[in-house]
């Protein structure tokens, strides 16, 4: 095995900058961000019908053009104070990929913010102090005047740990 | 470019034939039975006619006497698709008006040179 | 044409493997027909040679080697039998039998991407081979006459007979595919030529002398250019240098070898019988791939949504009546074809379970000979039709059912004779519909099971205890246990008995249930139930608290008030509820569903549910409309969650999940056995 290339060591910054294309909202006055090639679709809210015995995160299922789709609060899930739902409150419909299969989720947030591109420089790894259980953050985006918490939207549907 | 039909009640094979034939151009049509070869036939005057021998219900041979009733299939080539040729087989194809025959396994090259033998 | 000629080649290869599958179905029951001496002789045999006959050409032209030698083999003696030269003696049956699961193996390793090592298919072959050779050979090829050291210059005297134009041959097409092979200096004979007004133009009154020069030229080229007229015409091939060698090609080949033999006409007399005990699969059905009619469905399904939306309009009352009228009169006859499309629909996936039952014949051939019984098998119902998801899972379990019964339930024939019965024992396996399940049984007239045997050896294994009194439906619960067998000698055919439990695990897993009946001396027969499934339902929309939810149809057996006088508290805290002459188990849905906070009402109603065959009450709200619905699975997004079967969507567009009354009876009672009924 010793005649294949060498891997270079995961974690540091990548060789080559590559700038990420985001879809950015907010929680608890902070902006996070998610893959744009993740998002499905942006829908407003509506009630989910509860779920017998699913993690207290997730509220429920709705109904998207026929399809069966579950809904987690993301507040929830960062282990965020709640808040009630409001005007502003969206649903982000995204594709995840979790236990092998390809699946479709919407996760709730306070608000949209925008539609960024961020210049690979301004990436960088998430800092690894966490007391309260697992991070979902991939990486951070550094900008002139603001921080963007970029999250593994693979990781949002259930425990890693489970 | 021809007009041919390839008889062959096993679809794949059928298919292959027909795939290598349309490769080179000439327009197929398919039949899967003697029977419905034939009915075909009484509408439709092709260039050429290939079928296997072996077919439930009509066999090969049945259909080339069959066709060879038809005022347009007179002259018309008609090829027995085999897996082997002997003599005896020979006779009875010979006998029941076939043109000639092709033996399988072919490749498509091979029976291509053999459809130039029959079409201008 | 983008595709290469190879690449169609492995797209029909799949066409091909799903063909001889058919075929070797054919191939195997024609055999086992002939060795059996049922069947119709004659006809049988040409059949089953047809059938290996394709499977070989076909091998061949895929270029699968190692099948095309197998099927040659089998060819060549089922070529004996089909001309007569031999009889089909039980040794060659046995050994064609063999063949055909090499057939099986070699087309089951092709499927994935490997092939069986030629030698063992050879040698193989190679005894099939020797069984024949007791037997005169088939025909070999001719001896063609060896003509002289190739020259380079030939002469050809090229006679054709006037009909030759009738075989479809043109000799201008073979004229010019000589000068192909080389220099060509040809010279037209008109001497047979008639008067013009006696020439008939069908006939050809032309000859030709050819000299023919070239390197590529060589006797066997020319011979190959004529092969196909050779005995529609004259041919001579003279080498232009040297000696003339003067043989006479034509001659040669009209010379026959030693061993020809006719094949007999088949008379009029066999025709008529041939429509007996053959399955007529050919006639006006086609293949459907399983995704397109997953994408139908699906179609179907959205249509049944979209019909439902409409009712909801109905519904909203701001329509003047007249419209409202035809509006009505619409829907009713969309609802009518919605469901008639449907149930075509569903058909397509159904298949008749012959898909699964087909295997038997040769299993219990093949088991009753190893274990030396003798087995007559009765197949029913081999036209029931179930959906093909249900099909492919049923096979395992029926086979280790049928394997049961052969060895542990079957007696030799001399005990049998010894017990007054008759030396062939009996099995059948039947299936048919009951209500919305699918039943399929296995019979035997064998030994049945000792109702004291099994409680001694659930005592063995710690099932009952010593002093314990064995529960009404013994047998039932304790076959069913793992590593549980009374055989006393435990052959290797079914294993220890580790087969019940998860036959009753798998059907369970399907929703179904197995269940047994037996009579020491008269024999057993086990039954498995399974629901059909169907993506499609009809269902019963209750609420509970504030959400609706859907209850199957064929699910409800009764719905009825609760009368408080007829409750009654078992053990201070399950309540019974007390029905005619039975006692039925009353569940809190709204608990069972995750609500908490939900209360009984005064209004409150009692849905009595089937679950494991012992009914259940479920308290409910309110019943409300009785609807189709489209069931969506609620683990391509989510999971599978406890005591729902799925989830749907409703008119106004709100989810409404699927309850699984038998989950929920399970759940409630706590044990999966459900043993312990309440």
């Amino acid at each position: 095995m010793s005649d294949l290339p060498e891997i270079p060591a995961t974690g540091g910054e990548p060789a080559k900058p590559r700038s990420a294309q985001l879809l950015t909202f907010f929680l608890d006055n902070q902006e996070y961000g998610v893959d744009i090639l993740r998002v499905q679709e942006i829908r407003g809210w509506s009630a989910p019908m509860p779920i017998p015995g699913a993690p207290p995160y997730i509220k429920g299922v709705i109904n998207i053009r026929g399809d069966v789709v579950p809904i987690a609060d993301l507040r929830e899930r960062l282990s965020l104070p709640p808040m009630e739902y409001g005007a502003t409150t969206a649903v982000v419909v995204l594709r995840v990929r979790y236990k092998n299969r390809d699946r479709i989720m919407g996760v709730v947030v306070d608000a949209m913010s925008d539609v960024t591109t961020v210049p690979g420089e301004a990436l960088k790894a998430p800092p690894t102090f966490h007391d309260s259980g697992e991070s979902l953050a991939k990486e951070i985006a550094t900008l002139e005047d603001k921080m963007i918490t970029i999250l593994d939207v693979d990781c949002v549907f259930g425990d890693r740990a489970a | 470019m021809a007009k041919i039909m390839t008889v062959d009640d096993s679809v794949s094979l059928r298919k292959l034939v027909a795939s290598a034939l349309k490769a080179a151009g000439h327009s197929v049509s398919e039949a899967d039975s003697g029977q419905s070869a034939l009915s075909v036939a009484q509408t439709t005057t092709f260039d050429l006619v290939i079928s296997d021998l072996n077919m439930p219900g009509m066999d090969g041979l049945t259909l080339v006497g069959q066709l060879r009733k038809l005022p347009a299939y007179r002259s018309t080539p008609i090829l027995i698709l085999t897996t082997e040729m002997d003599p005896q087989k020979k006779q009875a194809a010979k006998a029941a008006g076939a043109t000639g025959w092709l033996v399988k396994p072919f490749d498509p090259a091979q029976l291509l040179a053999t459809i130039r033998k029959v079409l201008d | 044409m983008t595709k290469s000629l190879s690449d169609i080649q492995i797209e029909l290869l799949g066409l091909f493997f799903e063909e001889s599958a058919e075929g070797l179905q054919q191939l195997e029951s024609g055999l086992l027909a002939l060795e059996q001496s049922k069947g119709g002789g004659a006809d049988t045999i040409n059949d089953v040679f047809r059938a290996a006959h394709s499977i070989k050409g076909g091998a061949g032209s895929f270029g699968l080697t190692e099948i095309s030698t197998l099927g040659h083999a089998m060819e060549g003696m089922l070529e004996d039998f089909r001309s007569h030269r031999t009889e089909p003696t039980r040794e060659m049956l046995a050994s064609l039998l063999e063949g055909v699961d090499w057939l099986r193996n070699a087309l089951d390793a092709r499927k994935a991407g490997g092939s069986l090592p030629i030698a063992g298919v050879r040698a193989f072959c190679d005894q099939l081979e020797t069984l024949r050779g007791s037997v005169p050979g088939t025909p070999t090829a001719i001896e063609k006459v060896a003509s002289a050291a190739p020259a380079v210059a030939l002469r050809i005297d090229f006679l054709p007979a006037p009909r030759i134009l009738e075989s479809g041959n043109e000799p201008v097409r073979l004229l010019r595919e000589l000068s192909r092979l080389g220099r060509a200096k040809i010279a037209t004979d008109l001497s047979r030529l008639p008067g013009l007004a006696d020439i008939d133009a069908s006939l050809c009154y032309l000859s030709w002398h050819i000299e023919l020069e070239g390197n590529d030229v060589s006797a066997k080229a020319v011979e190959e250019i004529f092969a196909w007229v050779d005995t529609d015409a004259v041919l001579r091939i003279e080498p232009v240098l040297a000696k003339p060698i003067g043989q006479d090609v034509a001659a040669a080949e009209v010379a026959a070898p030693a061993l020809v033999q006719a094949h007999p006409v088949p008379d009029a007399k066999s025709q008529l019988a041939s429509t007996d005990g053959r399955a007529d699969t050919a006639i006006g059905s086609i293949r459907v791939g399983v995704d397109k009619i997953d994408l139908l469905m699906n179609m179907v399904g959205e249509l049944v949504i979209t019909q439902s939306m409409l009712g909801v309009i109905d519904d909203e009352g701001s329509l003047d009546s007249r419209r409202v009228e035809q509006l009505r009169e619409g829907l009713g006859l969309l609802a009518r074809n919605t469901r008639s499309l449907q149930e075509s629909v569903m058909r397509l996936r159904s298949v008749p379970i012959s898909v699964v039952f087909n295997r038997f014949p040769r299993l219990v051939h093949d088991l009753g000979q190893q274990l030396g019984k003798q087995v007559e098998l009765k197949v029913n119902g081999q036209t029931t039709e179930i959906d093909k998801t249900v099909v492919e899972k049923l096979g395992d379990p029926l086979v280790h059912l049928v394997r049961n019964s052969l060895d542990h339930g079957l007696e030799t024939p001399e005990i049998r004779r010894a017990a007054g019965k008759s030396e062939i024992g009996v099995i059948e396996i039947s299936a048919y519909h009951h209500g919305g399940d699918v039943v399929v049984e296995v019979r035997d007239d064998g030994r049945g099971i000792n109702r004291d045997r099994v409680i001694e050896r659930a005592r063995q294994l710690g099932l009952l205890g010593e002093n314990e009194s064995p529960p009404e439906d013994a047998i039932r619960d304790f076959i069913f246990a793992p590593g549980f067998s009374t055989a006393t000698a435990v052959t290797d055919v079914s294993g220890r008995g580790v087969g019940m439990d998860v036959v009753r695990r798998n059907i369970r897993a399907l929703g179904g249930d197995v269940f047994v009946e037996t009579t020491v001396g008269k024999g057993t027969c086990i039954s498995m139930r399974l629901p059909l499934t169907l993506a499609i339902i009809d269902g019963q929309l209750i609420r509970v608290g504030n959400h609706a939810y859907v209850v199957p149809l064929l699910s409800i057996i009764e719905s009825v008030q609760v009368e408080p006088k007829r409750v009654s508290k078992f053990q201070g805290k399950r309540e019974l509820y007390r029905l005619r002459d039975k006692l039925i188990p009353m569940i809190e849905l709204g608990q069972v569903l995750g609500m908490q906070s939900w209360q009984r009402s005064e209004e409150s109603l009692m849905m009595i549910v089937e679950a494991d065959n012992a009914p259940i009450g479920l308290l409910v709200d309110e019943l409300l409309a009785q609807q189709q619905v489209v069931v969506k699975s609620l683990e391509t997004n989510y999971e599978r969650v406890a005591g729902l079967s799925g989830a749907t969507i409703l008119g106004d567009g709100s989810v409404a999940f699927i309850l699984d009354t038998t989950a929920i009876g399970r759940l409630v009672r706590g044990t999966p056995s459900g043993a312990h009924a309440a």
